[in-house]
């Protein structure tokens, strides 16, 4: 069940990605509406990464092309955000979070210019946004798990970009940081922000989104989260491995959708 | 550590160099062992994409095949031509002096080598400060920089061409064994006394700069290598600093723990 739009903010159009010669994604074809908070869904292995970073440019497809805001990639760079898994780097490299999250202005800074007041501004500006202001000095090595995903979140805020990929932005993070994402998430969704969210806790996924992407190599779903949110969109995305299959039909019928202002 | 792997990769250019040249000249020795650096970084590079390696296993066995050629090259040639083996790896840093460079009108204006190392030391500089921003995004965060539209494949290549540069520059003056000392023992010393990338970088320089002064007064004597001495003497600051850091995160454990019993 694939719900296309008009006028896109993404056009994925027969995207097939593999790592040598090993298929890991199939003729994804979708298109994503403008600012709504978006979920990819899907068991391990499933692509969700893989999806991210096809689009970000980061590996090289095997088909297809991607499209945002109607251009190739090239052209809308300083539009978008990644936000890569948080175990995707060394925590122990020696800098501070200022210089981490200073990073999210390279983009726009271009060589050999160095930082400006106002850029620095903007730097404090995020890091106020993800409530980590107080550890602007500290080295990322003395930072928590839920710290160093807020430090991610607010390198990817000093871009000021109009779309955000995110990867697992909640793993293994605590309650308190999870809740302040999400708040930050859906703030930035009222500013007309497209956000994209890899998640994998089916629990939430309803309290959360908007829209759903369900995958698992091949595209199983995409559209509004009130259509594609059902057990048996889940059972084809999850297969077998779904066993708690039942319980999440419950948990879909007990709270359908609760007011999310 | 890919410095490590360079600075022994670049050997068998230097020899191939020397060989198909048949000068000693810096300048070719450089071309050679630069470019053989330059491969070595594709191969790393290839081993760990393409070949599925992890990346430290890649690094390792380039290195120590391009080594082993290196050396075999060496000794299988070293009859034949004025190139042996001591002074590639130890160096001959106790003729650097004599080895002057005298203008047409018969000044001497000292030692080829300074210029020559000086010449390189100011391209680095020149180098880290112009890059420092995009060599630090493309090292903590590869995917995310490419992600900004910074080429991290590009960056990493200057990074290694540098190393090369710097590491053959040096080779003549000192050998192959001090390069790699030097290498590794100022940055692994800094790596343990500071976690700020531009304190690290002061503190390595400041080491080596030491280390250097410190070798050659306990060459001189003990009447020994001047090369060994330098190693050696990096090779103690290491030890010290690496005592000094485990002494203090020990004592700041027992004040941590006083600190919570009292709580
Ligand atoms: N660099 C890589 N080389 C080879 N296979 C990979 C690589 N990265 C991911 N894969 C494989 O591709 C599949 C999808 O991975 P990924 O996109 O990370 O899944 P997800 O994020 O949904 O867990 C997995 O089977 C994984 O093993
Ligand atoms: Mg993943």
């Amino acid at each position: 069940m694939i719900t296309q739009i008009d006028n896109p903010v993404i056009e994925i159009h027969d995207l097939s990605v593999s790592y040598e010669k090993k298929p890991v994604l199939w003729d994804v074809d979708m298109s994503l509406p403008e600012g709504k908070l978006i979920g990819i869904i899907g068991p391990n292995g499933a692509g969700k990464s893989t999806l991210l970073k096809s689009i970000m440019g980061l590996i090289p497809l095997s088909s297809g092309y991607i499209n945002i805001e109607g251009k190739p990639l090239k052209e809308v760079r300083s539009k978008i955000s990644y936000v890569p898994q948080r175990e995707s780097v060394d925590w122990d490299f020696p800098t501070s979070v200022f210089e981490v999250v200073m990073m999210g202005r390279y983009g726009q800074l271009g060589l050999l210019k160095r930082p400006r007041k106002s850029d620095r501004e903007i730097v404090m500006d995020s890091l106020h946004k993800v409530g980590m202001e107080a550890f602007k000095d500290r080295q990322i090595s003395e930072l928590s798990g839920g710290q160093q995903q807020r430090v991610f979140l607010a390198r990817a805020l000093a871009q000021q970009a109009d779309i955000y990929f995110m990867d697992e932005p909640f793993a293994g993070v605590d309650a308190a940081t999870e809740k302040a994402i999400v708040e930050l998430l859906r703030s930035m969704s009222a500013q007309n922000k497209t956000v994209i969210v890899v998640h994998h806790d089916l629990q939430s996924v309803a309290r959360y989104f908007d829209w759903i992407i369900l995958l698992n190599m091949r595209l199983v779903a995409s559209g509004p989260i009130e259509e594609t949110f059902t057990p048996e969109l889940l059972q084809e995305t999850y297969g077998g491995k779904l066993t708690l299959l039942t319980e999440i039909s419950d948990l879909i019928q007990k709270n359908r959708f609760p007011n999310r202002e | 550590m890919v410095g490590d792997a360079i600075s022994h990769a670049v050997l068998p250019g230097i020899v191939i160099a020397f060989l198909w040249s048949g000068s000693r000249d810096s300048v070719t020795m450089l071309l050679g062992a630069g470019a053989l650096g330059i491969i070595s970084t594709f191969l790393i590079e290839f081993l760990t994409n393409k070949g599925n390696l992890q990346s430290d296993a890649s690094i390792g066995v380039t290195f120590t095949w391009l080594f082993a050629l290196g050396v075999i090259l060496i000794s299988a040639f070293t009859g034949q031509v004025d190139l042996d083996q001591e002074c590639v790896l130890y160096g001959e840093i106790a003729y650097v002096p004599l080895d002057t460079i005298v203008l047409n009108s018969g000044v001497d204006i000292g030692p080829q080598a300074i210029y020559l190392l000086g010449a390189v030391l100011l391209m680095v500089i020149a180098f880290v400060w112009l890059g420092f921003n995009q060599l630090r995004i493309t090292s903590f965060d590869p995917q995310y920089a490419i992600s900004l539209g910074i080429s991290a494949t590009l960056w990493n290549y200057l990074l290694m061409a540098f190393v090369s540069f710097t590491t053959v520059a040096s080779f003549e003056s000192v050998g192959a064994i001090l390069v790699v000392a030097f290498l590794i023992a100022p940055a692994a010393t800094a790596y343990l006394l500071t976690k700020r990338l531009k304190t690290m970088i002061f503190i390595a320089s400041i080491t080596g700069i030491l280390s250097a002064i410190g070798g050659h007064f306990l060459a001189i004597s003990i009447n020994g290598s001047i090369a060994g001495a330098m190693a050696t003497v990096a090779g103690i600051i290491f030890g010290i600093a690496f005592v000094y850091v485990r002494s203090k995160t020990k004592g700041d454990a027992k004040i941590t723990s006083r600190e919570s019993i009292v709580a």
